[in-house]
């Protein structure tokens, strides 16, 4: 609401209105980027992103590789939509930021090619599929559209960051039970196999990255009381 | 019954949404009630239907490392394979909008059942990728593309359908409260992955 008032006295002209006046780091700038990591998580509140989310997640390595990706994407394309947003037409505003969006992913694939081959053949057809992910979208419409560059920026790292800690959290509890490993090294020490433990192979299996988002939800809501529906 | 069994396999072994997660936004936003689950579910299958074998002919006859050479000699060493997304997804979105206004001229019925389900279609994950799997599975012909697009798209169709008839089941349900709603839903259809992982192998 603060800010608001603030546009309207300045003269509405320049595009960066209210950045100049607050401060860089002030108390709404910094929630931007701490609330989505908890009270608003794109996965387990907003319910964004999940599409190309849970498929990358039997390993930590590919599953950060995908968050930084996802977060170069979204705050790259919150910035560029946020700078343009009084030259859009709304009506085609969607295929606008569709093309913005993959002409990104277009880049942050080549990236991934050249220099982590391995990682993007494991990702294989979810890279491009950040085009579609929901996260992306979500936030140009609902944040990016109305605010400006700077807020974006910070609103695109905070979406992302929250989005990327679910994903690590999943991919670790993943690769941890059910292949003993974390990053690609063993982790579990050769004596518990020896008294008889065993990996579970199901938690390998997608169905189980759905059920670990659903435990997830569960804790994360019964430690958040506000957060439980109705 | 090559056909038939990509069919099979694109229904229930490789579904959009217990094997690979595709579309799991609107699948779970759009689920609370059956009603609208079938409205998303037919106007997935539509747009799945088309735009799978025209991504295919655009992959194969612009795209592709030599797909050019029909053009002339000169054409034949292009590759194009990296403009793909922002083609297919062009091709997505303007499909999407052509269809709205076809089903609105000549089905008005249908349309007012499909209503904003249409556009929000374009953002929808297992549409794209159902043009990416496409691409990466090398199809031999249009047939088997068409065949795949529309499989995959009666595959998301039965999964909110299923979806959406166990949750409005679940509602009167006794549900530790901080799992109502998307909680158990998410584990729900963690369960039905674990269904759909029995007919794996299965071939006709």
């Amino acid at each position: 609401m603060a800010t608001q008032k603030q546009k309207k006295q300045e003269k509405p002209i320049v595009l960066f209105v209210n950045e100049e006046k607050e401060p860089l780091f002030s108390k709404k700038n910094r929630s931007l980027v701490t609330d989505p990591l908890n009270d608003n998580n794109p996965i387990t509140v907003q319910v964004l992103g999940i599409c190309s989310a849970l498929a990358i997640t039997v390993q930590l390595k590919p599953a950060l590789v995908m968050a930084i990706a996802v977060m170069a994407v979204v705050v790259a394309s919150n910035v560029i939509v946020s700078l343009i947003r009084n030259f859009i037409p709304n009506r085609i505003r969607i295929i606008v930021q569709l093309v913005i969006v993959a002409g990104l992913v277009v880049l942050v694939d080549l990236v991934l090619k050249a220099f982590a081959y391995d990682v993007s053949k494991q990702l294989s057809v979810f890279v491009g599929l950040i085009i579609t992910n929901c996260i992306v979208m979500g936030r140009l419409e609902a944040f990016a559209l109305a605010n400006g560059p700077w807020k974006s920026f910070l609103d695109g790292i905070g979406n992302a960051a929250g989005y990327g800690a679910i994903l690590v959290i999943v991919a670790f509890f993943r690769e941890l039970l059910g292949s003993g490993k974390l990053f690609g090294f063993h982790v579990v020490p050769q004596a518990f196999y020896d008294m008889g433990y065993m990996n579970n192979g199901l938690m390998l299996l997608s169905p189980m990255a759905l059920i670990t988002v659903g435990l997830l939800i569960w804790v994360q809501r019964s430690r958040n009381r506000k957060l439980i529906e109705k | 019954m090559e056909l038939v069994n990509l069919f099979v396999k694109s229904v229930f072994i490789e579904n959009m949404i217990f094997a690979y997660f595709l579309g799991m936004c609107s699948y779970l936003a759009v689920s609370k009630t059956v009603k609208t689950a079938v409205g998303l579910g037919v106007a997935v299958i539509f747009v799945l239907a088309i735009t799978v074998p025209l991504n295919y002919l655009i992959d194969n006859y612009l795209l592709k490392a030599g797909a050019l050479s029909w053009m002339g000699e000169q054409y034949a060493s292009l590759d194009l394979s990296f403009l793909s997304y922002i083609l297919f997804i062009a091709v997505i979105a303007s499909m999407v909008q052509l269809v709205e206004m076809v089903v609105e001229k000549f089905a008005p019925a249908l349309y007012g059942a499909l209503g904003i389900f249409l556009p929000l279609i374009a953002v929808n994950c297992a549409i794209l990728g159902g043009s990416l799997f496409m691409q990466q599975k090398d199809f031999s012909g249009i047939s088997e593309a068409s065949v795949y697009g529309f499989g995959s798209g009666v595959g998301w169709f039965i999964a909110i359908l299923a979806i959406a008839s166990i949750r409005e089941k679940i509602s009167y349900s006794n549900i530790p409260a901080p799992l109502k709603g998307l909680g158990i839903t998410f584990i729900l259809t963690g369960l039905m992955a674990i269904a759909f992982m029995s007919f794996m192998g299965i071939k006709l």
